[in-house]
């Protein structure tokens, strides 16, 4: 029942820990965080002096195809692979078969994720009946379900006064919007980034217009309702302009960017292999730069995967028949530690806000991304300097569609630790 | 140079060839010509060999021209043809030509709605993969026949000036020839609506231009593409009769280039739409002469891929 991690250097940004300290976790919940710790009567000692230990990561955006597509991934095997990703709470989106847009499945998720258990697991639910665009879900109920907050991911809202009426509806339950910003009538059947390879390379383009009219047309609206609106996946540098000015001129308004549109550009569609292929596309190099300085000036508050498992016989396919989408879970941690952080572009304690401190306020997670007494007992411990090799054939994701795969480098979690429990071990 | 001998195991676009791959297909292009007009059409070169037509797009020229360059040069070919692609008859493309390389062909000839389909094949195929056109991309032997006409008329296929007119963006005739005459250092120019050519092209050494007056002036070559309705180009100018107003090719817009200037279009041509109906069988038009060198220059690219040519030298 009790758990002593020691001697690991604590890194928790929301309390200002950034030091060697001993953690101990009883019944689930952060007991004590002090210098020394008595080992008496524990029962399981971590030594976690090489280690960094940090709040439990937190991905607020996956996809784990359960009810309706357990040929792509399961509430269990997602569950799985978000544990070894560091992952100690992920929360799932509702393009399910059924959609997540009624509290029994909203329910179905919980329910199957606790069997499961080795994470939590929150969902989002839908914010309009069927992902159709059309009329709003019953959100107050859904949320008394479980859910923690509302997106049509995938479709983005095409009708303005329905995400109005979204943002509006949702101010009296303090629960997140969750916009994917593609406006549909612009980006139509578009494949990749439209732009100069994409006319080379002669697949039909999506502009980044496409998602920054969205992004503006959001924060006009946001700016009046003053609800919760959280854009996911930005992808361009307008976007980033624009969130930045916003927040700026004090509008509410949140950001996250997935790792492969950190340390992937449009170049590699070159090859036409539909690993490649996801929504937003893979943009260029500036955009890129652009999304890599809004991680450290604030304009983007957290980095989630936006984990989209697929089977292999569909992504191996013409680039254009094959789903959009990535898996990111395992491997989210591995690839943004060695390229953004061993590299001193982010900070340690910079990587925590984003992969735990502020996804869980976003998702307005209670006693979670935190470490201090009282707290759930959620917490990340990686090894800096240990390397690994990314091999899509080893993760415990049903999927294997990584646009990393292959990657070497340094910085791999050694435990992952749901409410004192050792969800993962290396 | 004399180290240089045809290196290529497929033909995927004009883009992986260099300038002394184009003149080597070219060149012997030109060899094969003479053959086709021989009282018996044919030569043993291929005998033996298998050549595979796999064709997911509606064709009749390209389709008929590959097999008809593949017989004069004895090999074997079948024609394999789904217009609905394989993905919706529920056969994956891998197993459709995993179920053909069983049958031990030597080269397939793809066409395909989806660019870079001919790329996926050579990821896992055994033949060699020859690109007969895939989505917005490459048509590869369009751009080499269309060199081959030019070549015949100006006795070379360098320092020219071609204008390229029509809807650039649907186009994989149009990017094969831009990157084609790119590479051999001739001036290109693209014409059309600005919808359908957006400025990014230039990075791919044409210059844009929306007026087609301008755009011709002083041309060696003026070819015209067709409007693909199909492929939802007719969102992209309002009207038909808007679109002939401003680029259509007539005689008074023809005379702005260059006296000595040929009129082509890789076909199948719209009479009164895109090109004026006296002009296309005009002897300006070298149309026809076109598509007789599809031919010459097929026979090539296959003698070339898998011809004794690239049998062990040393």
């Amino acid at each position: 029942m009790s758990l002593l991690i020691k001697n690991g250097l604590v890194i928790d940004p929301s309390t200002g820990k950034d030091s060697k300290l001993d953690i101990l976790v009883e019944k689930g919940l952060i007991k004590k965080v002090s210098k020394k710790i008595e080992e008496k009567g524990v029962k399981k000692i971590i030594d976690a002096g090489k280690y960094v230990v940090s709040p439990g990561f937190v991905d607020m955006h996956v996809h784990l195809r359960e009810p309706g597509q357990e040929n792509k991934e399961t509430i269990e095997t997602g569950m799985l692979a978000a544990a070894k990703g560091g992952f100690t709470s992920i929360a799932c989106m509702p393009n399910t078969i059924p959609v997540n847009d009624n509290r029994s499945v909203t329910e179905y998720i919980i329910a199957r994720s606790h069997e499961v258990g080795v994470v939590n697991v929150f969902p989002v639910a839908a914010i309009s009946v069927g992902l159709d665009g059309k009329d709003i879900t019953e959100m107050a109920d859904m949320k008394e379900g479980g859910a923690k907050g509302f997106s049509d991911d995938g479709k983005c809202v095409m009708s303005a006064d329905l995400i109005r009426k979204a943002l509006e509806y949702t101010k009296m339950l303090n629960v997140p919007i969750i916009e994917h910003p593609e406006d549909h009538s612009i980006s139509g059947d578009g494949q990749v980034n439209e732009g100069f390879i994409s006319y080379k390379y002669g697949l039909r383009g999506m502009l980044s217009a496409a998602e920054e009219v969205i992004v503006a047309r959001d924060i006009i609206l946001q700016e009046r309702i003053n609800s919760l609106l959280h854009l996911t996946h930005i992808s361009t540098a307008g976007s980033i302009d624009l969130i930045r000015n916003a927040k700026k001129k004090g509008i509410r308004v949140t950001s996250d960017v997935t790792p492969h549109h950190l340390l992937l550009t449009e170049e590699l569609i070159t090859s036409y292999n539909p690993v490649y292929k996801m929504k937003p596309p893979l943009r260029t190099e500036e955009d890129r730069q652009a999304l890599i300085k809004a991680l450290n000036d604030g304009t983007v508050d957290a980095i989630a995967s936006d984990h989209a498992p697929h089977t292999f016989d569909e992504k191996d396919s013409e680039f254009e028949y094959a789903p959009f989408g990535v898996i990111g879970l395992e491997t989210s941690f591995n690839v943004v530690y060695d390229k953004l952080v061993r590299t001193g572009i982010l900070s340690v304690s910079k990587m925590v806000e984003l992969f735990s401190t502020n996804p869980a306020r976003i998702m307005g997670l209670d006693r979670r991304g935190v470490i201090e007494p009282g707290a759930h007992g959620d917490l990340t411990v990686f090894d800096p300097e240990k390397t690994f090799k990314i091999n899509n054939e080893k993760f415990v994701s049903k999927a294997n569609n990584c646009p990393f795969n292959g990657w070497k480098g340094k910085g791999s979690i050694v435990y992952t630790i749901t409410g004192g429990e050792i969800a993962y071990q290396a | 140079m004399g180290d240089y001998i045809f290196s290529q195991n497929h033909l995927l676009g004009i883009d992986h060839l260099s300038d002394k791959d184009i003149d080597t297909i070219l060149e012997t292009a030109e060899s094969f010509v003479e053959i086709s007009t021989r009282d018996v059409k044919k030569v043993p070169a291929l005998k033996g060999k298998t050549v595979v037509n796999l064709f997911f797009e509606n064709s009749t020229r390209t389709r008929s021209s590959f097999e008809i360059a593949a017989k004069r040069l004895s090999a074997d070919l079948i024609n394999f043809n789904s217009s609905v692609s394989s993905l919706k008859k529920g056969e994956s493309l891998r197993d459709t030509v995993l179920t053909l390389e069983a049958m031990n062909p030597n080269i397939i000839v793809i066409r395909h709605s989806a660019s870079g389909s001919p790329l996926y094949l050579t990821t896992f195929a055994k033949s060699s993969i020859v690109n007969a056109g895939d989505g917005f991309h490459e048509h590869p032997t369009q751009a080499l026949l269309d060199a081959l006409t030019m070549k015949q008329v100006f006795k070379t296929i360098r320092g020219l000036r071609v204008a390229i007119v029509g809807d650039i963006l649907h186009s994989r005739v149009a990017r094969s020839n831009i990157i084609l005459h790119s590479k051999m250092g001739n001036e290109v120019s693209i014409i059309g609506p600005p919808s359908l050519v957006p400025r990014e092209f230039e990075k791919m050494g044409a210059k844009v231009h929306y007026n087609i007056e301008d755009g011709v002036k002083n041309a060696d070559v003026v070819m015209m593409l067709r409007v693909q309705s199909e492929r939802g180009a007719g969102n992209y100018f309002p009207s038909i009769r808007e679109y002939r107003k401003h680029f259509a090719i007539n005689r008074k817009v023809f005379k702005c280039a260059k006296k000595s200037a040929i009129l082509m279009h890789p076909g199948p041509i719209n009479r009164d739409v895109e090109i004026d109906n006296t002009l296309a069988d005009s002897d300006k038009s070298y149309i026809l002469q076109q598509v007789t060198n599809g031919i010459a220059v097929r026979m090539a690219v296959l003698y070339l891929l898998k011809g004794d040519f690239n049998e062990p030298i040393n």
